[in-house]
This record gives structure tokens, sequence and C-alpha cells, in this order.
């Protein structure tokens, strides 16, 4: 950015802004008794110039945005081509009450879908499961079998929406319902768009929704790569996420490191599978939380593309410039919204959906201000989709590629983020990369160690939330909150019984047998698990197989 | 009274995995001198109740936010009080809603925690509530 003689005379001129003007200052008005740090515990210097960026090079670090390493963004033009995508995240009680809500959303201008599922379908069990117990429908949307599915997408115009399906052990088999729906609703594989997220290392680090062990959970992905790769030219198989570390507690860089250590092992995994990795690496997705740090946040959205194009031109040799892209979702931080003054996190999501797209986000989740006490009602919900659209159309951001580039502030700071990930991948290397770190308990000892000094930095009031530890109310207006009827536990319960009750039951076995088959040698699992959707084998029946086959992982208890 | 011969179980009933609330809570029980266990997670109410009287606690924390606690939590102490545990003191935390509280309190939880719970005060709260079972209060 400068010649070391103008640093050397911009060094002079600060000693003496320092001697004279500051000091005066400061004689005056001392500064606050804060410690300035980022939530990363980064300390924070009162004033950033180009000192602060040493053997800074244009052209090297940042370069011009749709290029190499793609800094200040993946498209030449960004927002001014196209805006983010707005998605919404959705989906409670049955298929019919999420495939209205998607209805709704389409019309209020959404224009991607997000489908959430309850927990029993992120774990892999069947409604009526003993353990489904009072889960059914209260978290997401209750899918059993490709019935559901097709209700759940019914009238959708699957070929001109995209839809984001966050599940990740039995993504195989909710891929596989949706392509099958789909093709029952008179679409073609080639013709659907959309995201898995798949990610399951990060569900050992920190969501803690899986099936089997890593390693087994690592084959099954190879071979939806391979079926994606073969068959489903316009799906994302796999979405990488960081959004879920930090809900559990990680710090900013942390979650770069880790989720980017994950993008690693599943690169690896696809090469090793066979494939090219310029074949899936341009299709694969990352996706990120934005927390309340607004510059930090910015700085690691920078720091994310130039890592990760370096990974995959460097250490991968991808030769297409499409793989070396980290396209990236993000989700405004469901983790610091406050169940105290709910309105207080309107602004709060504003802030961080700011950050996101300052960041260059491709599509964005904000969170609605009652998400602390349940799912959004449908007023919260168009709060926070208007927020989006009033950044996209009224705030002018989106006018320029990325306007903070630039700002020495920024700048040092995605240097420093991008230094301090590279040091965790490196440890992550060292260990023999993310799965045997994911077994040694590694990622997730950093993640509760940070989550607990952060909590202890509240409780000495080191950091201030707005109506929690400052700024108190005693008397609160409740506000209004989505209930879901027990009702739909049991009509969901009846509509997989009678399925179960009139498939052709020898079909269905057969399916499952050859399931099982496949899952114990070498074929393709991704294909077989087709064949049992076909069949209208349930989503509990297919993870059975998987749990006898590699047995069920059981976690390291670490605190 | 020590706080280090109270023992208290902390667990995740169901099968939300959000365990970022439970394990800061043990950690912060743990400072102050408790015995702690942590179960892990996706537990069920007979789990839990199993865990309980095989370690022999004096207490259980729950920590809930997949919005099943009003079928998962009550089955807890019910469940205890079949085993003829009941003077083992359960109390709770997580999304709850408020309106919910009443009838947790009916069917036998004894706190319930929400969003933004200090450390301290929960830390407090077991010091008052929890004794040794067997000990007179």
């Amino acid at each position: 950015m400068s010649t070391s003689e103008e640093i050397a005379r911009l060094a002079r001129e600060r000693r003496r802004w320092e001697e004279t003007t500051l000091a005066e200052s400061l004689a005056r008005q001392p500064e606050r008794p804060v410690r300035f740090a980022t939530l990363s515990e980064a300390e924070v210097a009162r004033l950033y110039t180009p000192e602060d960026l040493p053997g800074f090079d244009y052209l090297r670090d940042l370069g011009f945005p749709g290029e190499y390493p793609f800094t200040r963004g993946i498209h030449p033009t960004m927002y001014r081509g196209r805006l983010w995508t707005m998605r919404q995240f959705a989906g409670f009680g049955s298929a019919e009450d999420s495939n209205r809500r998607f209805h709704y959303l389409l019309a209020q201008g959404q224009t991607g879908l997000s489908v959430a599922f309850d927990m029993p379908t992120l774990m892999g069990y069947d409604s009526d499961h003993p353990r489904a117990r009072g889960e059914v429908g209260r978290e997401g949307v209750a899918v059993d079998t490709v019935l559901d599915m097709e209700i759940l997408l019914r009238d959708l115009p699957l070929d001109r929406v995209t839809t984001s399906m966050t599940i990740n052990a039995p993504a195989n088999v909710l891929l596989a319902m949706y392509i099958v729906a789909a093709e029952r609703a008179g679409y073609r594989w080639d013709q659907l768009g959309g995201t898995t997220q798949t990610d399951i290392l990060k569900e050992f680090i920190a969501q803690k929704e899986w099936i089997v062990p890593p390693r087994p959970s690592m084959r099954l992905i190879q071979d939806m790569l391979v079926f994606g790769t073969r068959h489903l030219p316009r799906w994302n198989v796999l979405s990488i996420s960081g959004y879920h570390m930090r809900e559990a507690g990680a710090t900013a860089v942390q979650e770069l490191a880790f989720t980017l250590a994950d993008g690693i092992a599943y690169v690896q995994a696809g090469i090793e599978a066979g494939l090219d990795v310029d074949a899936f690496a341009p299709r694969l997705s990352f996706f990120f939380d934005c927390h309340n740090d607004f510059f930090e946040e910015i700085a690691k959205f920078r720091a994310a593309r130039r890592l990760w194009a370096r990974i995959m031109r460097e250490r991968f040799r991808a030769r297409h410039p499409r793989s070396w892209w980290l396209r990236f979702h993000t989700q405004t931080a469901g983790v610091s919204l406050t169940a105290q003054q709910p309105l207080n996190n309107i602004v709060r999501v504003a802030l961080q959906a700011l950050a996101a797209v300052l960041g260059g986000t491709q599509s964005l989740h904000t969170n609605s201000m009652d998400e602390t006490y349940a799912l959004p009602t449908e007023e919260a919900v168009t709060v926070a989709l208007r927020t989006q659209q009033i950044i996209a159309y009224e705030s002018g951001v989106t006018h320029t590629v990325d306007p903070l580039g630039g700002s020495y502030y920024v700048e040092a700071l995605t240097n420093r983020m991008e230094a301090e990930a590279e040091a965790y991948i490196r440890t992550i290397d060292e260990m023999g990369g993310m799965v045997r770190a994911v077994e040694l308990g590694f990622p997730q000892r950093e993640i509760a160690e940070a989550s607990y000094r952060y909590q202890q930095q509240l409780e000495r009031k080191e950091r201030i939330i707005v109506g929690v530890n400052e700024f108190v109310v005693p008397e609160e207006r409740p506000i209004p909150i989505l209930r879901i009827d027990p009702e739909v536990e049991r009509r969901q319960i009846e509509r997989l019984r009678r399925v179960r009750a009139e498939r052709d039951a020898r079909r269905a076995r057969a399916a499952l047998d050859a399931l099982a088959r496949a899952a114990e040698g070498s074929g393709n699992t991704m294909e077989a698990v087709v064949e049992c959707v076909r069949a209208h084998c349930t989503l509990g029946e297919i993870c059975d197989v998987f749990r006898a086959v590699y047995g069920e992982y059981r976690e390291p208890a670490i605190i | 009274m020590a706080a280090s011969t109270v023992r208290i179980l902390i667990a995740k009933p169901g099968l939300d995995g959000h365990d970022r609330g439970a394990k800061v809570v043990a950690r912060a029980l743990r400072d102050a001198g408790y015995e702690v266990i942590y179960t892990g997670l996706h537990q069920t109410p007979e789990m839990i109740v199993n865990a309980a009287i095989q370690e022999d606690v004096d207490a259980i924390g729950l920590s809930i936010l997949s919005g099943a606690h009003m079928t998962l939590l009550p089955r807890v102490v019910e469940l205890l009080r079949e085993r003829g545990a009941d003077d083992i003191v359960v109390f709770a935390g997580g999304i709850i809603p408020e309106e919910d509280i009443p009838a947790l309190r009916a069917a036998g939880i004894r706190e319930v925690f929400l969003p933004g719970t200090s450390l301290q005060s929960i830390v407090q709260w077991v010091a008052t509530h929890v004794r040794p079972r067997g000990v007179a209060a």
C-alpha cells in the first residue's frame, strides 16, 4: 500500500501526534476503562494506519473482485449484478403447515427455500420412535417418507426456486426423497437446484445430531459426492458449515479455521473417491454465522475467501477458477438474540445482516426477533425478511463492490484472522486431519473453553449485552409466539403407519437388503438409498441399516 | 456444609444437540465445588433417572431447548417418584416459554432458569435449595 519511505514518515508523524494531540486529549478526557477487543479476544488498537499493513500488496492480497484470491468478492460486480438470495429458514409442524409457510414466503418476495427438519428427522428416527416422543414437528417439519416430501413440495416451482435443506446425518435419505418427489411431480433431476448441508464433521464438533461414527459418515458423503457429480448438475451436495460451531460458543477465528479444516477433509474425501477435484469443488458451498462484532465478521468473510482460494489452488491443485471460489450462505447469530426486550433483536439482526452483506455473502437468513422463545411467527419472520430488503434496496451499500476494502482496520483484521485460522489449520493437519481431530475431541474442547470464557466475561460485565447484564428493565411486554399443536405428532404417526401398511412390503425389504449390501461392501449407498425411497421405506428404516452396519456414534463427554 | 459433598447430574433430555448451556452450567457448578456428572446428549427420561440413581445424586439439572419440555421434564419427576427417589431436587433451564412454568412447577420441577440467567444466580440457587439427601434441611 505504501513504500517504506512513506511508512517511515508516517511513523514519525504518528509519534508526533501521540505526543501532542493525543496526549493532550487523553489528559483532558481519559479513555473509557474497558478492554477494547474483538469477540475473538483480539486486542483492537486505538487507530489503524498503513503502518498496520506491513508488506501489504494490493494485487497479491486483494486483487480485483471476481479474480484470485477473491478477497473483494467472487463476482466482478457483486450486488450490482445480482442481490444475494434471501432465504429464510422455515419448517414446523406437518408437511402441510410448512408447505403453506413456503408459499407465503415466496409471495413476500423471498427468493429461495430453506427447510428446517424436526429433531427426530435430523437424527434419523421415524415419528413413532420412542425417542421422538414430544419432538415431532417442534423445531422443524417431520419427514418420514417420500409422501411427506411430496406434500412439503406441493405446487412449488422446483425448476425456478432453489431449495436448501438443513440436514446432515441422514442427508442422503432426504436428498433421495427430494429428487424422487420432484420426479413424481414431473421434473427432471437436472432441473433441480439446491443444497443439502450434509456436513457431518460440524455435527460431531458442534450441533450434535449424528447417527454413525465419523469414518463411515465420511464414506456416505463420498457416495453422495459421486452420485451428485454424476446425476445432479445443479445440486450442491455439501455445504460446509461453521454456523453451528459459533452458536456452540466458538470464536470467529475458531469458526473460520474449523470450517475450512472440515472443507479440506471433504475435498480429500472426494479425491479419494476417485473424483477430479475440479469436477466437484465448484459446487461446494459454505455456511457461516454473522455475530455482533461488526468489523470482525466482515474481516472473517474476506479472510475466508482468500484462505480457501489458496487452499484449493495450492494444496489441492484445482485448476478451474470456480473451484477456488468460497461461496457462502450466512445466518445472523441466533445465539446473540435475547429473550429480554425482544424488540432489540431486530436491531441486532439488522447490524449482523449488514456485516454479512459488506462481507460479500451470496445468501442470507435473518433471524426473527422471537427466536429465543420458539420458531418465528409470521409477523416476526416478515420483519426479518424486510430487514434484508431494506439493506438491499434502501441503504445504498449494494452500489459498490467491497466498500470496506482498503480500510486500514478491516485489512489489518482480515490479515490477522487469516493468520490465526492458518495456525489452527496447521495444528489440525499435524493431528492427521479433521476426522482425527474430531475423534480426539480437539475442536470440541476448544469451543467449550471459548464458550465458558465468554460466559464468565458476561458475569463480570466485561462484555455488555443490552437488556441482559446492563440496561435491564423489570417488566417486559410479552410477544406472541408460535405454538405447535400436539395433534401434529398424532397425525404424523398415523400417516407414517398408513404408508408402512399400504406399501409393497417385499419390495421395501429387498431395497433395504440391497442398501445393507452396499453399505457393507463398496457399492454406491446413495443409489441404494434412492431405491429404498422409491419403495416407500421410511427414514428410520433406512438409517437403521446404517446403524446396524456401522454402529451408533457415542460422544466422548467433554465439559 | 461443604458444596463438595453434594452431587449433581446435569442432563440433556431429548434430541436437541445444543449443549452449550448444559456444559457451561456444569463447569460453573464444578468450579463452585460441587461434584458434577454430565450425561452427554440425547437422553431419554429413563436414561436420566437411571443415571441419577446409579450415581446417587442429590439434584438433577435438565437443559432443554427443543420445545419437548412439557413431555420430557414431568416424565423425569414421575420416574423418580416411581423409583422412590423423589427427594432428588430437579431443576431445569433452556428455552421454555414463561407460560409453561406454572405447569412444570406443579409437575415437580423446582426451578426453571430462562435464557440470560447468570451462572452466579444458578450456583446460588443450588447452594440454597440442594442438600445432601437424607440430611435434614
